[in-house]
């Protein structure tokens, strides 16, 4: 039997983003040997696109504001659905989590008094996102990344991990490839944390990158874990549309939280129009309240462009499929005629250059255009709230991966703050978890030859071209799994997939194993078609439309719906889903929700 | 509107390697990594390339074009002359380890060695207060995405692999000055620059500054104010008479 590279840790965690990074962080920090897993560079994962902010209830801006009210925003945004639990920890852990990036270096935008400015976005009832300008992602992802460094974790970079290693049913490792060479690696680890974001490379038109295959999402699955709310998939209402070559590319929500609004080609407000009853009272019905709202928040209620990102993306694309769209497909999103060119540069450098060299347009001068995007999963491992522990001992998730904070519908700025407080809690939960144990679980060899087989498959001579699988997946989720759904959709959707899937047991690559990236996408689709299958058959499931899972053949939300998560699990090659009761709700919190 | 351009990619491996010539597809609008990725989905399956994020932010996909250093994802196809091949070719600073894939750990290897960011106890509220003034000029060094260009750029390294060991680049430079320049950090990075990190092979060419995607004041806002800081450090008279008193020893290591 060959010899493969083996390490031996006590935690493992799969990427590293802002979740993966402050997992690592922790977990070494607790005493953990720890290793540090990546597909890219280290610094180059998906939280560097994050633009906009890193919500936590600091009050510097707002004294008002506090964990309470952003529980209640998370919740609502979140249509009820969320873990409570969850949604409680991270509003009071998350002011802790800003002020210690700042501890490491981190450098946020200042008030007049010298701490920590706060922005608007939406659904947040007050100012509360940390910023830095529109390029917060990368603050937060290279001030961890040093921290990481410095603390002396060990990094594997360009390492992608194709399967979970098990010892009956607990976690006993972690298989994978050095992208550079091609060869094998072990990882045996008593915990494995994933952290290893979204999905949206299922999809045409995405803001994600290429590493966003649903590896950590597969990767769960199939080592029995379950997953939950798999039908919410966040599409963000303003990405690029024109040119083609940019589309999808992220439009920050900072823009409307900074001033700019959404029109249609009459030039008209049009969110006016979509302001749905949950939100009717804590919304302004006039243009003239609305932008007074921007500096009086005390006396004027919100501007319908910051309504929560699923009802804005819903109402673009009405806008866009009557005939009121701009001329590449999207709508108007306009800063130019309300804000001064130098403060638009000042708050939005990054959209400022982006539009500039890739679409030839001036902010500051122009309009953008702009329309949805697959920009976020808020289905994905079901965890315990504290620890982010799956229900596979020794298996955590945190950030994306995991599943329950965002319930139906993610608020902008929520997703930095869940990969610090959870990507913490993770860390700890897995380094517990470790060290508790009386004995290392062992890797079982046989499951180790198996892993190496099928990595080694698409060099057997298969004909499929793995790229063309994957634009065939992305038309079909795009199509027919996208903003709005149909049961009629679904069901071909499913049998489309049960076609790729086919496909894909005979998928070929050319070439050898050194940094050959058709071997690599053809692993990764793997993921891809194995979570697509989830989001389809969840979505299927739910009929009732809520946050981003929008049903035409169900358009109102049934609140006997909100009683229960869907969850996905694999035994053995058989997925299957089961609508399980949502832990209620207790009186206090529930007040909360109740709170003008 | 659909053209077609002619792609000559560098490919090869650590061993040697040839220019290769492609006919390419090339839509409206689009930059030269749609162009390359439409030559792996459809000729070259196995082109190895980086790229994550596609917009300028990530600075994975760094290459030198027509000889230039740039990001593929931020050079619009339209700024190429028609008719005239445009060659792909790895940066050439760094090892080739296949295609336009090279080795880049020098870099990392290099920010290992920085000596750690240490801030000054918060104020008795629990706050760090700066003025926004004071975070301005450090958030500029902040938006560097590590695409590594004006590392490939730089002549000290770039035909001279034999200074590496003793010289970590202008990305550095700019990491050492946001920590030196930061409004609450306490560590002095000053003679490790002099004595290790060979900040006086720097000759001011601005090199690396003309090539960064980020727009970011290599030269003048980086390595220009450490030379003077170090200078500082070797001239300040408080730090002469220390000398005179205590001997002509080195200054104490920064705390790692």
């Amino acid at each position: 039997m060959p010899e493969y590279e083996t390490h031996e840790f006590d935690v493992v965690v799969v990427g590293a983003g802002g979740a993966g990074l402050r997992a690592a962080v922790e977990a070494s920090a607790a005493g953990a040997r720890t290793a540090l897993v990546c597909k890219s560079l280290l610094g180059k994962a998906h939280t560097v696109m994050a633009e906009g902010g890193i919500a936590a209830a600091l009050g510097n801006v707002y004294p008002e504001d506090n964990w309470r009210v952003h529980f209640r925003d998370t919740m609502r945004g979140g249509k009820l659905i969320n873990n409570w639990r969850m949604a409680q920890i991270h509003a009071q852990e998350a002011p802790e989590r800003v002020l210690e990036l700042e501890e490491w270096g981190a450098l946020f935008d200042r008030t007049a008094d010298g701490r920590i400015l706060q922005r608007d976005f939406g659904g947040h009832r007050y100012a509360r996102l940390a910023h830095v300008g529109d390029r917060t992602g990368l603050e937060m992802i290279r001030t961890l990344q040093q921290h990481a460094v410095h603390r002396g974790i060990d990094v594997f970079m360009e390492c992608t991990v194709t399967r979970l290693l098990k010892d009956g049913d607990r976690i006993a490792g972690a298989f994978g490839y050095w992208r550079e060479s091609g060869k094998f690696v072990i990882f045996r680890a008593p915990a494995v944390v994933l952290a290893t974001g979204g999905i949206g490379k299922a999809y045409k038109i995405t803001s994600n990158s290429w590493e966003y295959t649903g590896d950590g999402h597969a990767l769960a699955l199939w080592a029995g874990a379950d997953l939950m709310d798999m039908e919410f998939v966040q599409f963000h209402p303003t990405g690029m549309v024109w040119p083609l070559s940019v589309r999808g590319i992220l439009v920050t929500e900072g823009v409307r939280g900074d001033g700019g609004v959404l029109l249609n080609n009459a030039g008209e407000r049009f969110m006016f129009r979509y302001i749905p009853e949950m939100f009717a009272a804590e919304t302004a019905d006039t243009v003239e309240e609305a932008d007074r709202w921007y500096t009086d928040k005390k006396n004027a209620r919100r501007t319908p462009d910051l309504l929560p990102r699923d009802e804005v993306a819903r109402a673009i694309n009405t806008e866009t499929k009557e005939g009121r769209g701009s001329p590449h497909g999207g709508v108007l999103l306009d800063i130019a005629s309300r804000r001064d060119a130098e403060y638009i540069k000042r708050r939005l450098p990054s959209m400022y250059v982006q539009f500039l060299e890739l679409a030839d347009v001036d902010i500051t001068k122009e309009p953008m255009e702009v329309g949805p995007t697959c920009h976020y999963m808020m289905g994905g491992v079901r965890v315990d709230a504290e620890t982010q522990a799956s229900t596979v001992p020794g298996l955590f998730a945190a950030g994306e991966v995991g599943a329950g904070l965002h319930g139906a519908n993610r608020l902008g700025g929520n997703s930095l703050s869940d990969l610090l407080v959870f990507g913490r809690r993770a860390g700890l939960g897995a380094a517990d978890h470790a060290a508790s144990l009386p004995s290392r679980p062992v890797v079982d060899q046989e499951a180790v030859e198996e892993c190496a087989r099928e990595a080694l498959r698409p060099f057997e001579g298969g004909t499929e071209n793995p790229y063309a699988i994957q634009n065939d997946l992305q038309e079909t989720m795009h199509n027919l799994v996208g903003i709005i759904r149909t049961e009629d959709e679904l069901k071909r959707a499913l049998e489309e997939l049960v076609v790729l899937r086919d496909r894909a047991t005979r998928v070929g690559v050319e070439g050898h194993r050194q940094y050959n990236p058709g071997w690599h996408l053809a692993l990764d689709l793997r993921s891809m078609l194995a979570v697509s299958e989830c989001i389809a058959r969840a979505a299927f499931e739910r009929r009732e439309s809520r946050g981003g899972h929008t049903r035409e053949d169900y358009p109102q939300a049934d609140p006997e719906q909100a009683k229960f998560n869907v969850v996905v699990r694999q035994r053995g090659d058989e997925v299957t889903l089961a609508a399980e009761p949502r832990p209620p709700l207790p009186d206090d919190l529930h007040q909360l929700l109740e709170a003008k | 509107m659909t053209t077609s351009v002619t792609l000559r990619v560098w490919r090869g491996d650590a061993h040697g390697g040839a220019l290769s010539d492609y006919e390419v597809a090339a839509e409206e609008g689009e930059v030269l990594l749609d162009v390359v990725h439409r030559l792996q989905a459809t000729q070259a399956g196995d082109l190895a390339v980086r790229w994550n994020c596609k917009a300028g932010k990530c600075g994975s996909c760094s290459a030198e074009i027509n000889g230039l250093p740039r990001l593929m994802c931020m050079t619009r196809m339209n700024v190429f002359e028609p008719g005239q091949p445009i060659i792909v070719t790895p940066l050439r600073t760094f090892p080739v380890i296949r295609d336009l894939v090279t080795d880049v750990s020098f870099n990392y290897e290099a920010a290992k060695q920085v000596p750690a960011f240490k801030p000054r106890p918060r104020e008795a509220d629990g706050t760090h207060r700066m003025r926004q003034e004071d975070v301005d000029r450090v958030q500029e060094f902040h938006k560097c995405i590590e695409c590594f260009l004006c590392q490939t750029v730089c002549h000290v390294i770039r035909d001279h692999p034999e200074n590496k060991p003793a010289f970590a680049g202008p990305r550095l430079f700019v990491r050492y000055a946001a920590l030196e320049m930061h409004p609450l950090d306490t560590n002095d990075r000053r003679q490790l620059l002099q004595d290790r990190m060979g900040l006086g092979m720097c000759n001011i060419t601005k090199c690396c500054t003309e090539v960064c995607p980020e727009g970011i004041h290599i030269t003048d806002n980086a390595i220009i104010p450490l030379k003077e800081r170090v200078v500082d450090l070797r001239y300040d008279p408080l730090w002469r008479m220390f000398r005179r008193v205590f001997g002509r020893k080195t200054a104490v290591p920064p705390e790692p």
